[in-house]
């Protein structure tokens, strides 16, 4: 096969598997039925091809070539069940394609992502199930790529998803986009699930770097398809800015000696400007709208961070006025001790500490490392270092993570 | 296709007062009164306490009868709805309305398909 085709088949299947998917389980009403369906018609594409020449549109070739492997595989389904069971050649088989050959001549065929998305991040499936049915289908992942993002055997994964697939069969989850009374909520899911892709993908933990980038990319790249299907959401749009403006410092966040670098000490110029621009654009734009949410907030504040050309240049003060919306809207400890922290570079140390201490006054914060090390480096910028040592020896004490402890030590070295 | 709606409710010692109580009759009978309307109530009952309950265990042949529930859970089964719903979300949306603080504190309620409705995967 000519290097040529094998790239048109691969980037076919890249950006259009997830739409040429989405449709095939609406026709056919089962997950692996569809799937089935396109790996025949990309197996065909393999075979004819080559002979015939790339056609003028791959995507509508494989769609049509899969519709009709569905119409092949009912009929040999309805011709054993008749030999079974004479009878049973009334009864409908569950394979029910909606006149599949209509479509061929129009080339056209409605984009079926979208209710792909809310079934996939149905709440009745385990948050697990979510990441990976999304995965699979919408990104067009393999399981066992799937399986070394995640660091998860094989099979458990493959059972994972049977698993799943399985409940929205038997259980019936729907396959549509949920009623409007329904929608915030499960909106809201689909939008957790595409973060949680993303934060697998960037939190600096471990496993295969390429496989992680992999993940972000196929994060915003949902994240863009959620877009462009609900485009009057601005969550939708604070979503892809708030991945697209951390996506940015990616090359900036780890040094070539694997250590993480905090964003007062990224080397800025290895921030992607490209990504920057298009979150910050992303940014206004879904502000404009006037329905301000956590994922706006959120991207609001990273693009705040993203256009200081140093770190003393970065607004700190908005950056507290923004965690103070946030924190309205939904209250976590991360949130409050990131407001105390903008606070304290804002306004003045000592403001930010106390807001610190007050929260940790209730006890409940003293096994969490972030408020230790957060008070730890407020410590440290005070000059009270033997404070600051303590906290963060602390720190050191509660998280497990190598690239965090490295840093937290280097640290204490400095200060002792 | 019919979902099964198993009420599972908290045996609190503290008892309803006579407003919670009515409060929550009401809550079923709206139920109730709504899905029988739409024709899809296919059976519904509310289950007497599980001081009540008795368990029987047959193990090889050999039956043994104990006191109390099957298991001794902070939850316990109080009472169900067989509902006949075009998919789960309408299953959920009817098992939201679903009152479930029968015998005083609030539960849950867990939502299952007959295994004679529910489709065998292709």
């Amino acid at each position: 096969m000519s290097h040529d085709l094998r790239n048109v088949i691969e980037s076919v299947f890249r950006q259009e598997s997830g739409k040429i998917i989405a449709g095939l389980i609406r026709v056919s009403g089962s997950f692996d039925l569809a799937e089935e369906a396109m790996q025949d018609a990309f197996a065909a594409a393999l075979v004819h091809w080559p002979e015939g020449g790339i056609p003028e549109n791959p995507a509508a070739w494989i769609t049509s070539t899969a519709h009709r492997k569905l119409v092949d595989y009912a009929r040999r389904a309805r011709t054993r069940h008749d030999k079974e069971d004479a009878l049973a050649y009334e009864t409908e088989t569950s394979i029910a394609p909606e006149n599949p050959f209509a479509h061929d001549e129009a080339m056209k065929f409605p984009d079926d992502r979208l209710r792909l998305m809310f079934t996939c991040c149905h709440p009745a499936l385990n948050a697990n199930a979510q990441v990976a049915l999304t995965l699979r289908t919408l990104g067009g992942l393999t399981t066992p790529e799937i399986a070394r993002a995640f660091l998860i055997p094989e099979p458990t994964l493959a059972q994972r998803l049977v698993r799943a697939k399985t409940k929205i069969q038997r259980a019936r989850i729907p396959y549509e986009v949920p009623s409007p009374h329904a929608l915030p909520e499960r909106l809201a899911s689909v939008q957790k699930t595409v973060y949680l892709i993303f934060n697998e993908g960037y939190a600096a933990t471990v496993g295969d770097s390429l496989i992680r980038r992999e993940l972000c990319a196929e994060a915003i790249r949902l994240g863009r398809t959620l877009c462009e299907l609900m485009s009057s959401e601005p969550e939708n749009i604070g979503l892809l800015a708030l991945m697209l403006l951390h996506d940015s410092r990616r090359d900036a966040r780890v040094s070539a000696e694997g250590e993480l670098v905090t964003l007062e000490e990224q080397d800025r110029s290895l921030w992607n400007r490209e990504q920057i621009l298009e979150g910050r654009l992303l940014v206004d734009q879904a502000l404009r709208m006037r329905r301000p949410g956590p994922y706006q907030l959120q991207s609001a504040i990273a693009a705040l961070h993203a256009q200081a050309e140093k770190a003393e240049a970065t607004d700190w003060r908005q950056i507290a006025a923004l965690y103070e919306r946030l924190l309205a809207i939904q209250f976590s400890t991360v949130i409050a001790l990131n407001h105390a922290v903008a606070v304290a570079m804002g306004e003045d140390l000592e403001q930010g500490l106390s807001l610190i201490n007050q929260l940790g006054e209730t006890g409940t914060l003293e096994s969490y490392y972030l408020y230790h090390a957060a008070r730890a480096d407020l410590l440290r910028r005070l000059g009270r270092l033997a404070e600051a040592a303590e906290a963060y020896k602390r720190a050191l004490a509660l998280t497990a993570n190598a690239v965090e402890r490295r840093y937290m030590r280097q640290r204490l070295t400095a200060i002792e | 296709m019919r979902y099964m709606m198993l009420i599972y409710s908290r045996e609190s010692a503290q008892p309803l007062t006579a407003e919670e109580a009515l409060q929550i009759r009401e809550g079923h009978r709206v139920v109730m009164e709504e899905a029988a309307r739409r024709g899809i109530l296919r059976g519904c009952d509310p289950l007497a306490p599980t001081v009540l309950a008795t368990t029987v265990r047959n193990e090889n042949g050999k039956v043994t009868i104990t006191d109390g529930p099957f298991a001794e859970t902070k939850e316990q089964l109080a009472g169900y709805y067989i509902l006949d719903c075009r998919d789960l979300d309408e299953a959920l949306e009817w098992a939201s309305k679903i009152p479930t603080a029968c015998a005083g504190g609030s539960g849950c309620v867990e939502v299952r398909p007959l295994r004679n409705d529910s489709p065998v995967p292709v």
